[in-house]
């Protein structure tokens, strides 16, 4: 079942072009790979199936059953401030806030929701910590739970691994190639092809030169990222 | 007890009560909002408001109005929709815009009053518009009745938008891809804050007004770590500072807003204190 197709997607600020005409799609349950230069349009990318920007021209459309809500957004990394009071529940819960509408509390089915996702990704026992006390990967695996409260047909990550170390970055993939493994399909752009290239099914690469399809037609017409360490950013 | 029965004394009389209401319910609202307005670098918009309401104070004096809040509301509101504006995309970025615009209308406050004065003490007129006046001391049924209903206007809007208001705290990214009208909350909560900030300037002084926006949130968010709490915390705090300052004020002829804020200086050094051992 494709989720989201597009079709000569160009984007662009005010008239300048910064991603060629895309076309790709995803089907439900794919994992797919967004690599390509700095600058070349990656999270431009991501704001347009999050409706937060618009194409300049070409389609992008979802499948049935799917639209903007049922997306799960993990932003890219930003600092927390040291102090800021919430807790890890409070924050995964409020993932669930494109759902209430003008509803101003959330429904015990939501907090329900909220607690199954932290069991999901095993930060259950944090809880009642502060978020911004958490490392960078907890803190990351709690975005992933927010994002999964918010929706759990598709996730977009937006280079989920940024500043974080390697045990960190591994437990985090491990994490989402699960979720992948469960039915969530996932969008993921990401600086580190080698080292989510044993779980993507399919790599979009943006800018030159533009690229969509299997990860074994990547490998055929370029290289195996796996086997080269680090060798393309 | 001397102070004690001089207290029991001043309780006969009605404006203490007033006093007392009032004063709680501008402190509860003020810290409501303070938790947002600290974690979302909003705090200078709550003191460069509290300018604007100066000048605003002043136009209507010159135009010998006599309810001001009818000028006074409406120009806050403006300005709080201006300055956030301004704050966003525009040359002038929000640092300067709020230097620009709240020490503009200090400046044009007190030249107006002072140009077409008409009182014979304008000194005394600036220094209890900039600091609190006495005149909270003749406080009528009707001005605490017009508290009451705007805080409980700000109240309700931020008990129903609570959730939203928080996920706009912490993540407006986020917030703003699950559909959250971003623009629209931030406008909300400066709106608020303008009528926050009209609702304190007479008790406690434009001068002042964010120190009970900033206070009690600083003092919270010294000891707590859940969102919730800390609001929660940072308006039992602002009240109980509020009240033990006003009565202090009362008994020993203190100015009001000073006592105040003292009170609340006080009670964020004690919680750095306590959060340096007890940290939960």
């Amino acid at each position: 079942m494709i989720q989201l197709s597009c079709r000569d997607l160009v984007l662009g600020y005010e008239g300048r072009v910064v991603a060629e005409p895309l076309n790709f799609e995803v089907k439900k349950g794919d994992y797919l790979a967004i690599v390509g230069e700095n600058g070349s349009g990656k999270s431009t990318l991501l704001k347009a199936i999050l409706h937060l920007h618009a194409p300049l021209s070409g389609t992008l459309a979802f499948g049935e059953g799917l639209d903007r809500t049922s997306i799960g957004y993990l932003p890219q990394r930003s600092e927390v401030q040291s102090d800021f009071p919430a807790s890890c529940f409070e924050v995964v819960l409020s993932g669930a806030l494109a759902k209430c509408g003008l509803r101003p509390f959330y429904r015990r089915s939501e907090k329900k929701a909220a607690v199954e996702a932290m069991r999901r990704l095993g930060v259950y026992d944090l809880r009642d910590r502060s978020f911004a006390e958490l490392s960078g990967g907890q803190q990351q695996r709690v975005l992933l739970c927010r994002a999964l409260c918010s929706a759990d047909q598709m996730l977009v990550l937006d280079e989920p691994s940024a500043g974080l170390d390697a045990a960190s970055t591994n437990e985090l993939y491990r994490a989402v190639a699960r979720l992948r493994e469960e039915g969530v399909t996932v969008l993921m752009v990401s600086h580190d092809l080698p080292a989510v290239f044993a779980d993507v099914t399919h790599i979009l690469h943006v800018g030159e030169p533009s690229f969509f399809g299997t990860k074994e037609e990547y490998r055929a017409r370029f290289f195996d990222p796996a086997r080269r360490e680090g060798g393309r950013e | 007890m001397n102070a004690l029965e001089k207290l029991l004394d001043y309780f006969r009389y009605p404006f203490v009560w007033y006093l007392l209401i009032v004063g709680v319910l501008v402190a509860l609202c003020a810290s409501l909002l303070g938790v947002t307005l600290v974690l979302k670098r909003f705090s200078y918009l709550g003191d460069g408001l509290s300018h604007v309401a100066f000048g605003a104070t002043a136009i209507a004096a010159v135009l010998k109005v006599t309810d001001r809040t009818v000028i006074v509301l409406p120009l806050t509101v403006f300005c709080a929709v201006l300055l956030l504006r301004l704050g966003q995309n525009t040359k002038v970025k929000g640092d300067a815009a709020i230097g620009m615009i709240s020490v503009g209308a200090l400046a044009v406050g007190y030249l107006l009053m002072n140009v077409f004065s008409v009182s014979s003490n304008v000194a005394g007129d600036v220094c209890s518009a900039l600091f609190g006046s006495t005149s909270i001391l003749t406080l009528t049924l009707s001005d605490v009745i017009f508290s009451l209903i705007l805080s409980a206007l700000v109240i309700g809007v931020f008990i129903f938008f609570y959730h939203k208001i928080f996920a706009l705290t912490f993540d407006e990214n986020f917030a703003r891809a699950t559909g959250v009208r971003v623009e629209l909350y931030n406008l909300l909560i400066a709106v608020v804050i303008a009528v926050v900030v009209v609702l304190a300037m007479d008790l406690i002084g434009s001068l002042l007004v964010s120190a009970l926006v900033i206070f009690p949130a600083l003092s919270a968010m010294r000891l707590f770590s859940k969102f919730r709490t800390v609001t929660v915390a940072a308006c039992l705090f602002s009240v109980v500072c509020a009240t033990v300052g006003i009565l202090f004020a009362i008994l020993f002829e203190t100015p009001v807003g000073a006592t105040v804020v003292v009170c609340n200086i006080l009670l964020l050094a004690l919680c750095t204190l306590c959060g340096r051992f007890v940290r939960r």
